[in-house]
C-alpha cells in the first residue's frame, strides 16, 4: 500500500449497486487525491451513503470496480477497513465510558499494541485540551467536545483517509466552525478527508466537491469552478440548479 | 485478533458495572425471583382459617373438628349456628371454606354404612378450592379408621401413596429447576439481545462494523461476559435452592454444570437471533418478554401442569428450550440420573441451538449486505 505521490487514494470506476431492480448507484466514477478534502454531496436518496458503504467495506458492489487506499472494494473489504477511519453521523462513542476508556478501546479494537495505545492516548488528549477531563464519562461533555473527540478518535490507527458521514449534523455554527479547523489541520498533515454534508455553506470548505443526483454523480468539481459552470453565487445555488434539473427530467 | 478480542470484552464489563439497572437484573432478580417462589409460591397450607357448621354438637364431630385442626394445617375461624350465616364468611374473605356436619353425626357414624359431610368452598378461586376439598377428604378418610376400630368389611383397598423423589412434596423441588430454566433465559437472552439492540440505536454498532474486527468477533465479545454471568446465576441458584430450601442435587454436580452452560449458549443463541430482528431496545424487550419468558413461564409445567393443557398448548410446549431443560434438571437433581438418561433432551437442545445460529447468522449477513 506504498503510495506514490501523483497516486489515488480513492480510485472508483464504473462502480454501481442495484436493490433488486433499483439502481441506488449507478455507475459512479471519481478520483480523490492524497491530502485532499472531498465533499460528498446529494439530497437524501440520491446514493451518496450506499456509494459510501461501498467504499468503505460495508456494502458489496454490484458491478464495476474500485480501490481504497490501494485495496480493493470487491474482494479486500478486510484490508481496507484495517486502514481506514470512520465517523458515523450518529455519535459513535460510548456514553458510559470515560474519555480515557473510550480512546483505548478504539485503539485496542484496531488492533494497536499497548505502548502506542498509551501514547496515542496522551496526544489526543493534549490535542484537544482534555487531559484534565480525561477520567470524566463522555456523557458528561458537550456535544461539541464530543463530536471532536470522536473524530479524533476515528483517526487513532492513523488512516492515510477518514470517512465523515454528516460529521457535524445538529451542532451550531460556531461548533461547526471549530471542526472544519480541525479536518483542515489534518489535511494539512496529509489525510485524505472524505466527507458527506447536507449543509452547503461546507460544501464550500472543501477541496473538491462531487453531487449526486439520482445514483449519479452529476457535477465533480472545485466548487469555485462549480459556481462558474453553473452561473451560480454559493454552492447552494448549485445545489438548488441541478436538482431542479432532476425533477425535469 | 485475540488484543481486539479482549478490548471489547472489557468495554462490555465498563457496561455492565456501570449501569445499576444491568446489576440489578443481573444479582438482585435470581435472589429475589427465588426467594418469592420459595415463600410466597407454596402449595401448602399453614393455618388456614375455616369455618364450621355443626349440626350435629355431639362427641365425634367435636373429635373431627379437633383432628382437623390439629394438623396444623388448618385453623377453625368460627362455628356458625346456622346456614345463613354461611355465606357471610365468603363475603368478607374471612374463610375459604365451611365444613357443615349434619345432625345425628355420632348416630350415623358408627351404626350406618354411609355417613356423609358437607364441604362448601369459594369457588372464585377455583385452584385454591380444589387444593382445600382434596385436604379436608385426605383428613376425614384418614379419621375414620382411626375411630372405627373393628373393620367391619376386611376386603378393603386401603391406598398408601409416597411421593418418590420428593416424599414432602415440597414446592422448592419443582420452582428451583424452573427458576434457573427462568433466570438463565432472561440474562443470556434477553440482555444480549438488549445490549446488541443498544449499539444499533446508539449507533456504534456501524463504526464497529467499519472498523478490523470480524462480527463473530463483535456478537462474541458482546455475549461472552453475559454467559459468565448467567452461568454463576445458575450457580447462586442452585447454593440458594440447596441452603435455603433444601433442594438436592442428587446426581453429578459437574455433568449438572456443563448442561447448564449448554442451555446458556441457546439461550444466547436465541438472544442474538433476537437482536438480529430488533432494530431498537424496546423492541428487543417486548420480543423477548412475548417471545421467551411468557412462554417459558406458562407452557413449561414450570407454573400449570402439562397434561392438563389442551393438545395444541402440549405441542407448542415441546418447542420450547426450557422444558427440555427443566426435564435435565429435575432429572439429574431430584432423580440423580447420570446422562444416558438425559440424553434425548441434550440432543435436542442441541439441535435446537445449532438451528439458532444458523437462522442468526444468515439474518446477520442479509443485514450486511
Amino acid at each position: 500500500m506504498n503510495l506514490e505521490k501523483d497516486e489515488y487514494v480513492i480510485e472508483v470506476n464504473e462502480l454501481t449497486k442495484m436493490f433488486g431492480n433499483f439502481t441506488a448507484v449507478d455507475a459512479i466514477s471519481f478520483n480523490v487525491k492524497p491530502g485532499e478534502i472531498f465533499g460528498f454531496l446529494g439530497a437524501n436518496g440520491a446514493g451518496k451513503t450506499t456509494a459510501m458503504r461501498m467504499l468503505i467495506g460495508l456494502s458489496k458492489p454490484t458491478s464495476g470496480s474500485g480501490t481504497v487506499v490501494g485495496f480493493d472494494v470487491l474482494n479486500q473489504p478486510e484490508s481496507i477497513k484495517k486502514n481506514i477511519g470512520y465517523m458515523s453521523q450518529k455519535f459513535s462513542l460510548y456514553n458510559d465510558l470515560t474519555i480515557r476508556e473510550n480512546i483505548r478501546f478504539y485503539g485496542g479494537i484496531y488492533g494497536l499494541i499497548k505502548a502506542t495505545i498509551k501514547e496515542k492516548t496522551e496526544e489526543i488528549l493534549q490535542e484537544l485540551d482534555l487531559v484534565s477531563a480525561a477520567n470524566k464519562l463522555v456523557s458528561e461533555l458537550p456535544l461539541g467536545w464530543k463530536q471532536r473527540l470522536s473524530f479524533a478518535v476515528s483517526m487513532v490507527h492513523d488512516p492515510r483517509i477518514v470517512f465523515l458521514d454528516e460529521p457535524t449534523g445538529g451542532v451550531d455554527p460556531k461548533v461547526r466552525r471549530q471542526f472544519w479547523e480541525m479536518i483542515y489541520e489534518q489535511s494539512q498533515k496529509g489525510r485524505t478527508i472524505f466527507v458527506t454534508t447536507h449543509y452547503m455553506d461546507e460544501a464550500e470548505y472543501c477541496d473538491r466537491v462531487s453531487i449526486m443526483v439520482d445514483g449519479k454523480i452529476d457535477a465533480l468539481d472545485t466548487p469555485q469552478n462549480l459556481k462558474n459552470t453553473f452561473g451560480a453565487n454559493s454552492m447552494d445555488e448549485v445545489f438548488l440548479k441541478l436538482a431542479r434539473k432532476a425533477k425535469n427530467t | 485478533m485475540w488484543k481486539a478480542f479482549w478490548a471489547f470484552v472489557k468495554k462490555e464489563i465498563y457496561h455492565i458495572v456501570r449501569d445499576k439497572r444491568t446489576l440489578l437484573i443481573l444479582f438482585g432478580m435470581p435472589i429475589a425471583q427465588v426467594l418469592i417462589f420459595g415463600y410466597a409460591v407454596t402449595n401448602e397450607f399453614k393455618d388456614t382459617a375455616i369455618h364450621v357448621l355443626d349440626h350435629a354438637k355431639d362427641e365425634t364431630s367435636l373429635q373431627l373438628i379437633n383432628y382437623i385442626q390439629s394438623s396444623g394445617n388448618f385453623r377453625v375461624e368460627e362455628i356458625l349456628l346456622s346456614e345463613s350465616q354461611m355465606e357471610k364468611g365468603f363475603r368478607d374473605g374471612s374463610t375459604k371454606l365451611v365444613l357443615v356436619i349434619p345432625s345425628g353425626f355420632t348416630i350415623q357414624f358408627y351404626t350406618e354404612n354411609i355417613t356423609s359431610i358437607q364441604l362448601i368452598t369459594d369457588g372464585s378461586d377455583p385452584n385454591n378450592a380444589n387444593t382445600l376439598v382434596q385436604y379436608i377428604a385426605a383428613m376425614v378418610s384418614e379419621f375414620q379408621p382411626e375411630k372405627v376400630a373393628q373393620i367391619s368389611n376386611p376386603y378393603q383397598i386401603k391406598v398408601e401413596a409416597r411421593m418418590f423423589y420428593n416424599s414432602q412434596l415440597e414446592s422448592a423441588y419443582n420452582f428451583i429447576p424452573g427458576t434457573i430454566a427462568l433466570i438463565l433465559l432472561i440474562i443470556s437472552a434477553m440482555m444480549t439481545s438488549l445490549t446488541i439492540a443498544k449499539e444499533k440505536e446508539t449507533g456504534t454498532m456501524e463504526v464497529l462494523l467499519v472498523s478490523p474486527l470480524s462480527p463473530i468477533l463483535i456478537i462474541l465479545g458482546k455475549v461472552t461476559p453475559y454467559a459468565a454471568l448467567s452461568f454463576l446465576d445458575a450457580v447462586l441458584i442452585l447454593l440458594l435452592g440447596f441452603f435455603v430450601f433444601k433442594v438436592p442435587i442428587l446426581g453429578s454436580v459437574p455433568l449438572l454444570l456443563t448442561l447448564c452452560l449448554l442451555y446458556v449458549v441457546t439461550a444466547l443463541s436465541l438472544g442474538t437471533l433476537i437482536s438480529t430482528v430488533s432494530a431498537t431496545q424496546q423492541d428487543a424487550m417486548l420480543r423477548s418478554l412475548m417471545g421467551l419468558m411468557m412462554p417459558s413461564m406458562i407452557l413449561t409445567g414450570f407454573i400449570f401442569p402439562i397434561a392438563s393443557m389442551p393438545i395444541i398448548l402440549q405441542y407448542i410446549n415441546k418447542i420450547i428450550p426450557a422444558t427440555y431443560f427443566i426435564e435435565i434438571l429435575k432429572g439429574i437433581m431430584l432423580r440423580g440420573v447420570s446422562f444416558p438418561f438425559v440424553a434425548t433432551q441434550v440432543g435436542v437442545l442441541m439441535l435446537m441451538t445449532t438451528f439458532f445460529l444458523v437462522v442468526t447468522w444468515r439474518k446477520f449477513n442479509i443485514r450486511l449486505e
